[in-house]
Order: structure tokens, then C-alpha cells, then sequence
């Protein structure tokens, strides 16, 4: 398998770095930016974020992100989401009071996890699917969290849809959340699999080889 | 199951060095940050912390250089603490690859600076240290714990307990919390310094301080920690990561292999 080209997202949120020495460790080539025309194109795209769901979104807006996300998957060009990367997915998020708008990928909200320690700050546990090709080989692994806010639920129909259904992978922590999701050319993590040590490489490996 | 207590090796580095004699063998270069943090990786260390001691913050060069290597070798979680002053202190440590900013006096001095550093980073990013002890001589808290700077040679009078609460509230997304007293006796984690400022908070709290044996480490997860921390007892050799992390799951408590 030749290096595949990959862009992380770069719209000023947080520790992008490790990222693209994650994917770098797996075989990636990576670039780090905002253009919006070598994101549009490269073979895979990233979308980190940390901090603030409002703060993310208006970072993201600010690169023209949703119509971004549009068209690639409208060409079915990979992307992945990792931590508010994955909750600016949804159709918006609640932190504070606060109510923002995300890019709607996904029906429901992102709001604040029910459990008596948050952050959920930690390694914990995940339950894939059996045909989950991310965590192929992984089930049994420990992945990287932190965050206070997440997709509690999830709110797509698609019982009568004659494409797969997404591949939902659920954690707990005080009450079950969504850790990661499997929608065609679309995948997110709630998790850090840049931070998850070898278990989070082998899981960006995965990924990279289902896009060849 | 459920989350992994955590075990986190700190490492104190100085101008670019780790100073507290270190005694790793097949190590090349045990003074080396990176290569350390990468030998405690290896080991199944859950996360790394940074304490840069150098005395002149001139010098800092050489610390964001240390967390930038080390995060371009080594992939889980990494905190950085020491001299963190300012937002752009922080947005610096990010930006080398960090993934926390440890706070601590600049803390004490003024407060608003955890509110600014949550609102600009999120409140993942923004640890506050405490270094609490014992009430001392006239010094009457409520808790009976105070705040110390310097070190730990300096009370301030300021209630530990109430603090961490008020750290959380402000902003601070986790709490470092060492007990000076226990610090260096290797007698064990104080349970009841944990124990209170586990009551006043719903945020995570690192327990450090004291750690000597294996078998001190349960004890600070029942009193309410979800994550220990200890620098000479991993360094000198005396336990491996491993070693803590078998006696934690004998004791029945989750962790990560």
C-alpha cells in the first residue's frame, strides 16, 4: 500500500501536532492546514478539536468546514472526526447553556454527560460491533478520553434504508454515550486514538487501510 | 468495566534535563526527558507529566523543545507544569504538543487566569496543582489543610480543600493534588487530604505525595482518587509501572495492560 495523503484540519484548535506524528507513525503522509482547496482534495481528511463546542464551530465556519465536509462526503472522500471533531457532526451542541448549530451530519445533540466525575478523563473501555472495521483486532483495548459533553443518544432511523446502517460503538462513563461511529466515508471518535498509545496507532492503521 | 485508574510517572526537568537522579538501566541517556518518557511508555505509563523546574524563565526554550520531541515520540497524554503564567504560556505548551498546562501559584496570585485559560483552551487543558500541608502553628483553616508555595516551604494561609473546590468552579478541569506532608516520607498517600477534597469536587483529582510501596496506591483511589502520581519511586527503580498497576488490580481496582 502506497502513503496515503492525508490533511489534519488546522482552524486553530489545540494540540494538532500529535496527531499528525500519530498518523505519520502509521504510514500517512500528512499535512497540517486550513486550505481549503488541498482539504477538499487530499485522499483522507482529519477534523481535530478540543475546547469549546462554540469555539470549535466558529474556528470551523471560519474555513469554510461545513461546505468542506459537504462535498467530500458528496464524492464519498474519507473523513474523520476525533473528540468535538466528532460532536460538530450532530445536528448541534449544548455546553454552559449555550446551544450551537454543527455541521448536522447526524441527527441529535451533544450535551453534557450524566455521570459523577466529569471530565470523563481516562482510559476506558468500548463496545464495537462485530464487523467494525476500525476496531478490528481492538475490541479488547483501552482508548484515551476527556471530555464533558457527548452524543447520549443516537437518533438516525435507518431501519428501512437498504444501505448499511452506521456501525455504532458505545462507552460508559455514568450513563452509555457514543465512543465512535461508522458511516460510510464518514467516521468519528469521541476518543483520542493519537493519545491512546499503541492500541489508538493500531486503530488510525485501520482506518488507513479501509481507504485504499 | 469502567475507567482505568490512572498511574502517572512525573518527571522534574530542568533546562532540559531530568534532575532527581534517575537509576533506569539499558537507558542511554537516563538524563533525557524524551528518552524517559518514552522507557515509562513502554512500561504502561497512562499519562506523563512535565514539572519544569528551571529557575529563569528565559530559559524555556528548552522546555517547549522537550515536550516537542517527547510528543512526537510518544502518544498518550502529556501535562506540563511549572512557571505556566500566562494564556500564552499555555497556547505555547499546546502548540509543542503538550495536551495539558499544569497551574499553580500563578493561580493563587490571581485566580481569573484558570476562567481565561478554560474559556480559551477548554477546561481539559487546564490543571490546577495544589501543594497543601497541614495547618501550621497559628494557622487555623476550616479544613485543616493549607495552600503552600515554594515548594511547600510557604503557607498561605488559604484553605487547600476550599481551593480545589474553588479551582474546579472557576475553570481548572482536573486537580493535582500534592500532600506536602506526605511528600518524600514514602509512607503512603494522605487518604484524608484526598478524602476531603474528593467531598468538594466532581472534577478528576491526581493524587500525589508520598507514594513508598506498591501497596499505597489503593489507598488513595478509595479515598477518591481517579489517578496517582509519583516521580522517585519510578525513577530510583524501586516499582515499575507494572508492578503498581498488578497491585491495583489485585485490589480490585480497573486499570490498564
Amino acid at each position: 500500500m502506497g502513503s496515503v495523503d492525508v490533511v489534519v484540519l488546522d482552524y486553530g484548535s489545540g494540540n494538532l501536532r500529535s496527531a499528525q506524528r500519530a498518523l505519520e507513525r502509521v504510514g500517512a503522509s500528512v499535512e497540517v492546514t486550513r486550505d481549503y482547496q488541498r482539504a477538499l482534495g487530499a485522499q483522507a481528511l482529519v477534523v481535530p478539536g478540543v475546547g469549546a463546542y462554540a469555539a470549535c464551530m466558529a474556528g470551523l465556519n471560519a474555513v469554510n468546514g461545513p461546505q468542506l465536509i459537504d462535498v467530500r462526503l458528496a464524492g464519498g472522500r474519507p473523513v474523520l472526526g476525533i473528540c468535538v471533531g466528532m460532536q460538530v457532526l450532530f445536528e448541534h451542541g449544548v455546553e454552559h447553556g449555550v446551544d450551537t448549530p454543527g455541521f448536522g451530519q447526524w441527527p441529535g445533540v451533544v450535551d453534557e454527560l450524566q455521570a459523577p466525575i466529569v471530565p470523563h478523563m481516562g482510559w476506558n473501555n468500548v463496545n464495537p460491533p462485530a464487523d467494525s472495521v476500525l476496531f478490528e483486532g481492538l475490541a479488547q483495548e483501552r482508548f484515551y478520553f476527556v471530555h464533558s459533553f457527548a452524543a447520549r443518544s443516537w437518533d438516525l432511523d435507518t431501519s428501512e434504508s437498504s444501505t448499511a446502517s452506521p456501525l455504532l460503538t458505545w462507552a460508559t462513563h455514568g450513563e452509555p454515550f457514543l465512543a465512535a461511529v461508522e458511516n460510510g466515508p464518514l467516521c468519528a471518535t469521541q476518543f483520542h486514538p493519537e493519545k491512546s498509545g499503541d492500541a489508538g496507532l493500531a486503530l488510525l492503521r485501520n482506518w488507513l487501510n479501509s481507504l485504499d | 468495566m469502567s475507567l482505568a485508574v490512572r498511574v502517572i510517572p512525573c518527571l522534574d526537568v530542568d533546562n532540559g534535563r531530568v534532575v532527581k537522579g534517575v537509576n533506569f538501566v539499558d537507558l542511554k541517556d537516563a538524563g533525557d526527558p524524551v528518552t524517559l518518557a518514552a522507557a515509562y511508555d513502554a512500561q504502561g505509563a497512562d499519562e506523563l507529566v512535565f514539572l519544569d523546574i528551571t529557575a529563569s524563565s528565559g530559559d524555556r526554550a528548552t522546555t517547549y523543545d522537550v515536550v516537542s520531541r517527547t510528543a512526537d515520540q510518544v502518544f498518550i497524554p502529556l501535562t506540563v507544569g511549572g512557571g505556566v503564567r500566562t494564556v500564552d504560556d499555555i497556547d505555547r505548551l499546546l502548540r509543542a504538543g503538550a495536551d495539558k498546562a499544569g497551574i499553580n501559584t500563578a493561580a493563587i496570585a490571581r485566580p481569573e487566569f484558570l476562567t481565561e485559560a478554560a474559556n480559551r483552551f477548554g477546561s481539559q487543558c487546564v490543571v490546577l496543582s495544589v501543594d497543601a500541608r497541614r495547618v501550621q502553628g497559628d494557622t487555623q483553616t476550616p479544613s485543616g489543610f493549607e495552600v503552600t508555595t515554594h515548594g511547600g516551604r510557604v503557607g498561605t494561609g488559604i484553605d487547600a480543600v476550599a481551593w480545589a473546590a474553588e479551582g474546579a468552579s472557576r475553570g481548572a478541569g482536573e486537580i493535582l493534588l500534592n500532600s506536602m506532608d506526605a511528600d518524600g516520607t514514602k509512607d503512603g498517600f494522605d487518604t484524608e487530604l484526598i478524602e476531603q477534597v474528593r467531598k468538594v469536587l466532581n472534577v478528576p483529582v491526581i493524587a500525589s505525595g508520598g507514594a513508598g510501596r506498591a501497596q499505597d496506591f489503593a489507598p488513595a483511589v478509595r479515598a477518591g482518587a481517579d489517578a496517582v502520581l509519583a516521580a522517585s519511586v519510578f525513577h530510583f527503580g524501586v516499582l515499575s509501572i507494572a508492578e503498581v498497576k498488578s497491585e491495583l488490580a489485585n485490589s480490585g481496582l480497573p486499570v490498564r495492560r
